[in-house]
């Protein structure tokens, strides 16, 4: 009994089929891909604008016609029937088939930008040539291949967005919350950038910056032809740089403290926008065993230590041993980097000893002495660059982490591991916020006296992989550092035990042994214990 | 070292198991034929309806048990000698106790139908239920049409059930609205109305007369006491659940409808007790019913009993009451005592409140003299245990009750508030 349950009966199984309007939806959206799909192979499409549009058109409102299709006749309410039957939601041929095409997109766009028809040197070919129209339109340049990967994101934000907002009618908080991401994704991550890039002239010249995008999920934020750019900029460019840094060190851990992580990872950051809206149909695929838990934490961390160390190096190397370009000094700056690490470790150490874990504490102090040894390394030597060059540190960043963990195996694989594979083991932002939230928040999920039946929905439904259940039929608050706050959990409560809140950090933490509606001594004996 | 054997793997025995574990180093044994290990059998309707698979039913990870020194037997008692302190297993093994802890729960109460035992004729209590509707239902080509028979909370999880597989669904019940004999008629009326809208065909004051054969041993269909014949190819039968007491009959241990227990969750046996379900309470504890077949009582009477078997002798004294269950789209919760118009106590007034939109509404009860109040019911609107237990412990009156409503509200951020709707009826 312990394998899919589609396969308990002999005799038949429930309907998985899709009805006429959904039909009609993916007739549309597949449509919409082919016409893509030729351009890449290099189809000519003499009316390019016209054709663009179809093609957008079609996927966009494949998606929504198939979302009417599912939930338009259905009353407000809990739509997850049939989700472990349907093949692309359970592991099925289908969801191997997402995955394996998404994979596969992932790859070329990251690696063989060419076979889209990328053409740095001349006139762009094939499907980038496609999307030439919509960028000019936006920023008076050429579309590339992240132009056309950001407008298919959008689009797929938008779509899907709508189909969560169908799904989840019945609830305002998710309403709100998709909203949100629906308006960051195509203001701050689609729209502004490319104006800005309007504004750019032979002497003023702004990255491509989308602001919401933080170091260190933004890891090549601080390099060197960035900062240059920033600075090149004048007042608007060092607006934007102090911005970035203030959005690490200031914005962050205010609205942290104040609302959780959630107030990012599910309510702006993009990779938790396309996660939440796309992704929400492989949500359960998550794996929630203590093992993958304990993975989750050394992995998360040891990538955060590592876009510390990479962006220090990068940092430094551009640093020079006198203030003549950068007013701040490469020593400096590395003796900063030491003090800083050095206080915020002591800061937790001391006020949040309590709070840490036998393996925390182990992983802390242990990467706390090969940062400072690393430093101290290069400090002393001079010469030596952490060892590793920076140069290698931030190309096999940018390979391993950037490309292949974030994209390749954090999206592509969303049908099989679930869709935030990405947030919940590879993201350095979502590592700084979970600390964050873990140890200095008013943020926590809220379990109801002790109504839980431990029915395991709370746990089944959460992307991240948190066994919520755990925690509700013990009547524990839910105060984990991956917990991104989607708040699905709450919604798919059959008897309302969840609630997400921000509140007094006092006993945000909590534990009873047994259950409210028992015997106030045997309660109070038992939790004296 | 002692042996402590727990039968019945559900709720009150794995809770019983658990707290012993907390606090000893017995050697604890829990046998169950159901299942290898502990699942949520309130979890059960999910796995038919695709939400879970079955083994995220499972709350502990497997290896949760031999981690605590839990030995996990699966096996069904056939016969306890207290004498001996023996347990006869199926498979003609014996197992030894020194203490024992009965937890073996319900099982579907029938009354004698004609044709009750006919194939396709079924309720939903065990996980061997679950899978025999698989065979009995596992589409709308094999089972085109099924008859539910009895208006409960197992009678509406299966009409859910098979409507997301597309069967046609009757349900029969005896009363004039759903769950009448619990719920007061405002909210009865409320929830037969939203079942309906599902397009469920839920027929009021309805009873099964007999369940009909096809000449080959399998329900063609059912007639009513009106002698409407309905043809179907399942019979529910959810008309409520008795204890699972059969393996007893030949045993010392005194039963009656349930297994008899003092407030210790003793038994008359010296050394054996019974929680959960299956334990009948000797004399009655407040106005709750001296077998209580819910989620809640079985996990209490299970920490209660561990403490009392740790050396640290407790009554089962539970507190206040509550409960809680899904109609199809509308969540309920109740705290304290509501009754339901039919058996309202003579003492007890209700105050009614219901939104517009048909699926949310109130019943506030409370002292018609002394204004005291008694309980609450609460659909389609969260609530707080905690709060209406201090609540109830303080004896506030329902005037302030009402006032401080805002305070119990559990509903998640942003969603709409209806405490002012409801103070303004109330003062009117």
């Amino acid at each position: 009994m312990s394998t899919i349950q589609r396969d308990m009966s002999l005799t038949g199984q429930p309907p998985a089929s899709i009805n006429a309007i959904q039909k009609l939806g993916t007739a549309l959206g597949v449509g919409g891909l082919l016409i893509l799909l030729l351009a890449t192979f290099n189809v000519n499409f003499p009316e390019k604008t016209l054709w663009l549009s179809i093609a957008l058109s079609a996927l966009f409102f494949g998606i929504v016609v198939f979302a009417y299709g599912a939930y338009a006749d259905k009353q407000e309410g809990i739509k997850n029937d049939g989700v472990w039957f349907k093949s692309v939601s359970s592991r099925g041929f289908l969801a191997w088939v997402a995955g394996l095409a998404l994979t596969g997109f992932y790859i070329v766009l990251y690696f063989k930008a060419g076979w889209l028809g990328l053409n740095t040197e001349g006139e762009n070919t094939g499907l980038i040539a496609l999307f030439d129209p919509l960028s000019k339109l936006l920023s008076g340049n050429p579309a590339s291949q992240w132009f056309v990967y950001g407008t298919l994101y959008t689009i797929a934000i938008l779509a899907f967005g709508i189909k969560f907002f169908w799904k989840y009618r019945h609830n305002r908080y998710e309403k709100l919350r998709t909203l949100s991401v629906m308006f960051f994704q195509t203001a701050f991550a689609f729209l502004i950038p490319e104006f800005m890039a309007r504004l750019n002239s032979d002497e003023f010249n702004l990255p491509y910056y989308d602001l919401k995008n933080i170091w260190p999920l933004n890891y090549y934020n601080f390099e060197q032809y960035r900062v240059n750019d920033f600075i090149s900029a004048g007042n608007v460019g060092l607006a934007l740089l102090l911005f970035g840094i203030a959005s690490i060190f200031v914005i962050t851990p205010i609205l942290t403290y104040k609302y959780g992580k959630r107030w990012y990872c599910s309510w702006v950051c993009g990779c938790g926008g396309l996660a939440e809206t796309a992704g929400d149909s492989f949500r359960h695929l998550s794996d929630k065993s203590q093992f993958a838990w304990k993975v989750e934490r050394w992995v998360v961390h040891s990538v955060l230590v590592f876009v510390v160390v990479m962006t220090t190096a990068v940092v430094s190397t551009y640093l020079g041993y006198d203030s003549d370009k950068y007013w701040l000094t490469k020593d400096v700056f590395l003796i900063s980097v030491a003090v800083f690490l050095t206080l915020l470790f002591a800061g937790i150490w001391f006020f949040k000893k309590e709070e840490l874990k036998q393996d925390a504490r182990y992983g802390a102090i242990g990467y706390l002495v090969i940062v400072l040894a690393l430093i101290g390394i290069h400090y002393a030597s001079g010469s030596t660059l952490f060892l590793i060059p920076a140069e290698t540190l931030r190309t096999s960043y940018g390979f391993l982490i950037g490309s292949i963990f974030s994209g390749v195996i954090g999206t592509g694989f969303y049908p099989i591991f679930g869709n935030r594979v990405w947030c919940r083991f590879g993201c350095p932002m979502a590592a700084i916020l979970g600390l964050q939230q873990r140890l200095f928040s008013k943020f926590r999920i809220t379990t109801n006296g002790g109504q839980c039946i431990s029915c395991g929905n709370c746990s089944s439904y959460c992307e991240m992989g948190i066994d919520v259940r755990a925690y509700a039929q013990k009547g524990e608050n839910i105060v984990r550092a991956s917990c991104v706050g989607c708040g699905i959990c709450s919604a798919v409560c059959p008897r309302g035990v969840l609630k997400l809140e921000n509140g007094a950090t006092n006993n945000r933490i909590n534990s009873r042994e047994v259950l409210l509606g028992n015997d106030v001594d045997l309660m109070d004996y038992v939790n004296q214990n | 070292m002692e042996h402590v054997v727990i039968v019945g793997n559900g709720i009150a025995g794995v809770t019983a198991a658990r707290h012993i574990r907390k606090h000893s180093d017995k050697k604890i044994t829990i046998i169950s034929a159901e299942s290898d290990h502990f699942f949520s059998r309130t979890a059960l309707m999910y796995v038919y309806m695709g939400h879970m698979r079955f083994k995220d039913l499972k709350p502990y990870e497997d290896h949760f048990w031999s981690k605590n020194d839990i030995a996990l037997k699966n096996a069904y008692v056939e016969e306890v000698d207290t004498d001996e302190k023996l347990l006869y297993l199926a498979q003609g093994e014996k197992i030894a106790y020194d203490t024992l802890i009965l937890a073996t729960g319900s099982i579907p109460a029938k009354y004698g139908w004609e044709g009750q035992n006919l194939q396709g004729v079924q309720g939903l209590v065990s996980k061997q239920d679950l899978e025999l509707l698989e065979q009995n239902a596992p589409n709308n080509e094999v089972c085109p049409k099924a008859v539910i028979v009895g208006g409960g909370l197992i009678g509406v999880e299966l009409a859910e059930m098979l409507h997301t597989r597309k069967i046609e669904v009757t349900i029969l019940v005896r009363e004039h609205a759903f769950w009448s004999g619990v719920l007061p008629d405002g909210e009865a009326e409320m929830i037969s109305r939203h079942i309906k809208s599902h397009g469920i065909d839920l027929r009021h004051e309805e009873e099964l007369d007999a369940i009909l054969d096809d000449g080959k041993g399998k329900v063609r269909g059912i007639r009513t006491k009106k002698g409407e014949e309905i043809p179907c190819n399942l019979v529910g039968i959810t008309t409520g659940v008795k204890p699972q007491i059969k393996f007893l009959e030949h045993s010392k241990i005194e039963t009656d409808k349930g297994i008899l227990v003092n407030r210790k969750l003793e038994t008359n046996i010296k050394d054996v007790y019974a929680i959960g379900d299956c334990a009948q309470q000797r004399e009655a504890i407040g106005l709750r019913k001296p077998v209580e077949a819910v989620w809640y009582t079985g996990r209490m009477m299970g920490e209660t009993v561990a403490q009392t078997i740790c050396g640290k002798p407790f009554e089962y004294n539970p507190g206040n009451w509550f409960n809680s269950a899904k109609f199809m789209d509308i969540e309920y919760q109740t705290y304290g005592w509501v009754f339901s118009t039919k058996n309202k106590k003579a003492y007890e007034q209700h105050f009614h409140w219901k939104h517009p939109d048909d699926t949310k509404c109130i019943t506030i009860a409370y002292h018609k003299d002394t204004k005291e109040f008694l309980g609450i019911n609460t659909f389609g609107i969260r609530m707080k245990h905690e709060v209406f237990d201090t609540w109830l412990n303080e004896k506030r009156d329902v005037d302030y009750v009402v006032q401080h409503l805002k305070e119990a509200n559990f509903d998640p951020e942003f969603y709409r508030h209806y405490e002012s709707q409801i103070q303004n009826q109330f003062k009117a």
